[in-house]
């Protein structure tokens, strides 16, 4: 039983059966956040980021679902639970929604009812999670406007999320989110549909409230910069697994599987030389119904090895002191 | 999610499926997704029944759906005994004529005595086949010089008249009413639907506060009022277009809005902009680049539209303001249903009303399989 | 917000005048007028009218002006209420139409409540249960529902309660209530005969109605407001019907707009299978008669009808969807 961490996922396979074909989003993913840490997920658009935070909140949508694996929150009190074994939409799984793990998504404009107000959304989340007067939920609503920094809270409260720009849309997202005091918050591509400058102020946000609270964070990104800048800890995955995780340092200096060294030298540097092509992974993204066999990312892989990396699947092997890579490279 | 490039991995297993769907032209997207909805396939077969037997009506027909007789009034169906002594020879039993001694009506019972055999491609009747090949071929009838006089498959009607044979020439009528109508509300609509969504801005308000007033005004009192207004003595021909004419005026307005929709949305598309760039005047642009990708679902509203206007015409019949006998539709054979008292004790007269339900929902399901098909996104 | 009310009312008003001038137009589209028809009818009996006594009556009944004086004079005479003579009936209109409109709106609307009292469960339920059986039951229902035309169902339903109960299920009225005046005690009474009229005119719109909101339904819970609400910790049921059916609702609720003149013209065969003491009848026999201030003012009536309720559910809608209230419809 691994108590350091504060949420431990195991060989998660979520797949979605469609009549077209089986796609499995997920397939063998395993991690673990640790207590007041932030852990970054990164990955391409299509490699399963989002489908595995959706499956720990157990809200995949039909026709997808969890097929296997273990996702073992520490509850307040010590003890594990499975959320994989909890019923969906059972009163346990509902009161850890929300109640002790906020989810903060991508697009804070469709995140909100259209035709309630901001308050509303807020102040049902609080009156699920604790037993107070409408009066005090209320107040409670205001403080957690105020404290993701929105001006005139009060007024706010009552608006719509319409009335909001974009920057105030997502910090009211994240007050949904935080409102019941949480002790994980996964953040679901939280910057991406945002300009530079507010990407910037929510993400000092999301460092303050962490400071101030000791919570979790679980930042699902694409973009590199924002890992560097936030996480302790960092997943890459590819096509549904984990190719290789460890400390922030260790991967940003130290990259072990051929992947994750392929996105880090293609980010464009202000140090690299002028005149010099922009290095990218050759291929693309395989159709998810078309999956090559062995190591899923074999077919754009400069290290390639016939007969080896096409013929069955690396297990995620630990390196020691955190670090984990699924490649036979490191065999 | 970004739908990634078809690139062959390394070592390639078979992409064939992939490739098919890449290279596939729209229609044949269209049809393979039209071809899972089964509902919709069965409508259509449904339909193309129908209008075989609306080409064919006097084939199938066996006896003059004109000819009356008082004396054969309200006869009941007649059953086919389909064996005979256990070879397989239809027949039925001739009506014979008595009077019920206490009513002192005339009524008609099988005389088991008897047997006619039913044999199929009789002669009967002579017509001209597709107006112009004159023979006399039916697909079933009895032989003999009487033949309408002593088979009513379907009974007769208050007149005399043979019910199905009359059943038959009304599905022609009705079901190319249909078709004659949507087409002027096809034009209509596509050509006020795209003025109004390409041009915008004036024009477009003030046909769109047209056909929003159109559409806010109860159609049955209008559709009663212009029908009322065809002329008594018009011939059968000229109320049939008449009233073909007044129906497709009202219908038009749906048609109108799909396609002020599209036009609508495509304006702003990339595509668009990029002909016009590039120097495409503007009738190629709209019929080169736009229409193409919304004539599909002009196709399914199109379809979707039939139904309400084989109801309307059945409606409009059966109160006596639509198509006037001689002329033969649904509706004018459900006029003899309208009194309950009639209708109780010859409920055969109900017999087209299947018809019309059968017809409306094989054109609904047919038009939603062309419509999913056609959306891309659902 | 302002600006919304006063554009439905402009187009209301305009909508009216329209009707108005198409209804008078319609009137005298056939050939003749009511005299004509009147002579037509006196000669069928036997009896011949001179051409003296024609023109006489046509001066009388300001026939032989021409017809936007006409249109002038029947418009005036209806702003002031008074809604001209029935010709046939020899007495004024408003007496020939007495009770009919209001019944004619009694039945309309509670066609609509029966509507939206199944059509929302129904919608809701196929949605979220898409593809269970219970929806494939409730769709073919409801294509059945479309297919059938108001007045073969009315038909039907007249049959079988002749045929296999031997009652007439047609009327409004029991015999005692019919020309009895208004009490607390004929309200019941037609409220116990409402019911099958209502659902007769109702089914075709609910099946429509029905596929609206499970469309509508089923893009609203493909959005991520459906999954926020849902990672929040909420019940399903409340997710559901908070949420995306809040926000389905509007298009349900704008669709009053096109019910409403569906089923008062729906009514109009409807009544007449029925026979029912509504404005349907009275408007066929107007038509038939060429009867030009009785089917006129019919026709305007309904139309006026119509536009006011579709103005109310314009006004509902606004109340309802904060979109609007904002002016960002």
């Amino acid at each position: 039983m691994d108590t350091s961490s504060l949420l431990s996922v195991r060989n998660l396979h979520t797949s979605f059966f469609q009549d077209e074909g089986t796609t499995k989003a997920v397939d063998g993913a395993s991690f673990a956040v640790r207590p007041g840490k932030t852990l970054g997920i990164v990955g391409e658009s299509g490699c399963g980021k989002s489908v595995t935070a959706q499956s720990i909140l157990r809200i995949v949508e039909p026709p997808g679902r969890i097929v296997e694996g273990e996702i073992l929150l520490t509850r307040a009190d010590g003890t594990q639970t499975d959320l994989v074994k909890l019923a969906p939409n059972g009163r346990e799984i509902r009161a850890i929604r929300g109640g002790e793990i906020g989810l903060v998504f991508q697009e804070p404009m469709t995140s909100f009812s259209p035709v309630h107000t901001v308050g509303a959304q807020i102040i049902e989340a609080v009156t699920l999670h604790a037993d107070v007067t409408p009066k005090e939920a209320r107040a409670r609503g205001i403080e957690a406007l105020r404290k993701v920094g929105i001006p005139k809270p009060e007024r706010r409260i009552d608006e719509y999320s319409f009335e909001l720009s974009g920057g105030l849309r997502q910090r009211a997202m994240i007050a949904v989110a935080l409102s019941c005091d949480p002790n994980l918050l996964i953040a679901d591509e939280p910057t991406t549909a945002l300009d530079v400058t507010t990407q910037a102020q929510i993400l000092d946000l999301l460092r303050q409230i962490q400071r101030e609270r000791a919570m979790a964070i679980m930042l699902i990104t694409h973009n590199l910069g924002v890992v560097a800048e936030m996480a302790d800890d960092v997943v890459v995955m590819y096509l549904g697994r984990v190719v290789e995780q460890g400390k922030v340092d260790d991967i940003f200096h130290d990259p072990k599987h051929p992947y994750t060294k392929a996105l880090l030298q293609s980010i464009p540097s202000i140090e690299s030389r002028p005149r010099v092509r922009l290095p990218t992974i050759t291929g693309s993204i395989p159709h998810p119904f078309n999956r090559p066999p062995g190591c899923p990312f074999h077919p754009r892989c400069a290290s390639f090895m016939p007969g080896r990396c096409d013929s069955a699947a690396p297990a995620l092997q630990p390196l020691g002191e955190g670090r984990a890579v699924s490649c036979f490279l490191y065999r | 999610m970004s739908s990634p490039a078809i690139i062959a991995p390394l070592e390639a297993p078979s992409v064939d499926a992939e490739q098919r769907i890449a290279v596939a032209t729209q229609w044949q997207l269209m049809w393979w997704r039209f071809r899972k909805h089964k509902l919709a396939l069965g409508g259509t077969i449904v339909l193309a029944l129908f209008y075989f037997v609306s080409l064919f009506a006097d084939f199938f027909a066996y006896a003059d759906p004109n000819e009356s007789d008082a004396q054969r009034s309200l006869i009941a169906p007649q059953t086919i005994h389909w064996f005979d002594d256990g070879r397989f020879a239809p027949y039925v039993h001739p009506l014979k004529g008595t009077r019920d001694p206490k009513t002192f009506k005339r009524v008609y019972v099988p005389d088991p005595a008897r047997k006619i055999p039913l044999q199929f491609f009789a002669r009967g009747e002579p017509y001209q086949l597709f107006g112009f090949i004159p023979t006399d071929r039916h697909l079933f009838g009895v032989e003999g010089a009487k033949a309408g006089e002593t088979m009513f498959l379907m009974g007769t009607d208050t007149q005399g008249r043979d019910l199905w044979s009359r059943l038959m020439f009304a599905t022609r009528t009705s079901m190319t009413i249909g078709l004659v109508s949507v087409a002027l509300s096809l034009v209509l609509g596509v050509v006020l639907g795209g003025v109004s969504g390409y041009f915008g801005g004036a024009i477009d308000s003030v046909i769109q506060r047209i056909i929003e007033i159109l559409r806010s005004i109860p159609t049955i009192p209008l559709w009663m009022g212009l029908a009322a207004a065809v002329p008594n003595d018009w011939s059968v021909m000229q109320v049939y277009f008449a009233i073909t004419i007044i129906i497709s005026l009202i219908g038009w307005t749906e048609l109108a809005r799909v396609v002020r929709g599209r036009f609508i949305s495509l304006k702003s598309e990339d595509f668009v902009m990029a002909a016009e760039l590039v120097g495409c005047n503007k009738s190629r642009i709209i019929f080169r680049h736009m229409v193409p990708s919304f004539i599909s679902h002009i196709i399914a509203a199109t379809t979707l539209a039939i139904p309400a206007i084989i109801i309307s015409e059945t409606s409009l019949s059966f109160l006596g303001l639509g198509l006037r006998p001689p002329a033969i539709s649904w509706g004018v054979l459900l006029q003899d249903a309208q009194n309950i008292q009639a209708l109780v004790l010859s409920p055969w007269l109900l017999f087209p009303s299947i018809a019309v339900v059968v017809a409306v929902l094989a054109f609904n399901f047919m038009g939603d399989g062309i419509r999913d098909a056609a959306d891309p996104y659902l | 917000m302002v600006a919304y009310i006063v554009r439905r009312l402009l187009l209301a008003v305009l909508t009216v005048w329209a009707i108005s001038v198409l209804s008078f137009i319609i009137i005298h589209l056939p050939p003749g007028d009511y005299v004509t028809s009147y002579i037509a009818s006196m000669s069928a009996s036997g009896s011949a009218v001179s051409e003296g006594e024609a023109k006489a009556l046509r001066e009388q009944l300001g026939l032989d002006q021409p017809i936007t004086i006409q249109y002038a004079k029947w418009m005036g005479l209806i702003l002031q209420g008074n809604f001209g003579m029935a010709m046939e009936w020899g007495r004024p209109v408003s007496d020939v139409i007495g009770d009919r409109l209001s019944l004619t709106m009694i039945i309309s609307l509670a066609a609509i409540i029966f509507t939206w009292a199944v059509a929302l469960p129904i919608g809701i339920y196929s949605a979220v249960y898409r593809y269970s059986f219970l929806d494939y039951v409730f769709t073919l229902v409801g294509f059945i529902g479309l297919a059938i035309p108001g007045f073969l169902l009315a038909l039907i339903v007249m049959y079988v309660g002749f045929a296999y109960f031997g009652a007439n299920v047609g009327g409004l009225f029991s015999p005692d209530f019919a020309e009895a005046p208004w009490s607390l005690d004929k309200a019941w009474d037609l409220a116990k005969h409402l019911p099958i009229p209502a659902i007769v005119l109702g089914i075709a719109g609910t099946a429509q109605l029905i596929r609206i909101m499970r469309s509508n339904l089923l893009d609203e819970l493909r959005k991520p407001y459906v999954m926020t609400a849902r990672a929040r910790g909420l019940p399903e049921l409340r997710v559901v019907l908070r949420y995306p059916v809040r926000v389905a609702l509007n298009p349900f609720i704008s669709t009053i707009g096109y019910l409403l003149p569906y089923i008062v013209s729906g009514s109009i065969i409807v009544s007449l299978v029925l026979s029912l003491p509504t404005v349907g009848p009275l408007l066929l026999k107007a038509l038939i008669a060429q009867d030009m201030f009785l089917a006129g003012t019919i026709v305007l009536l309904l139309g006026v009808m119509t536009v006011v309720g579709t103005l109310l559910s314009d006004l509902l809608l606004m109340w309802v969807d904060p979109r609007i209230r904002f002016g960002r419809e």
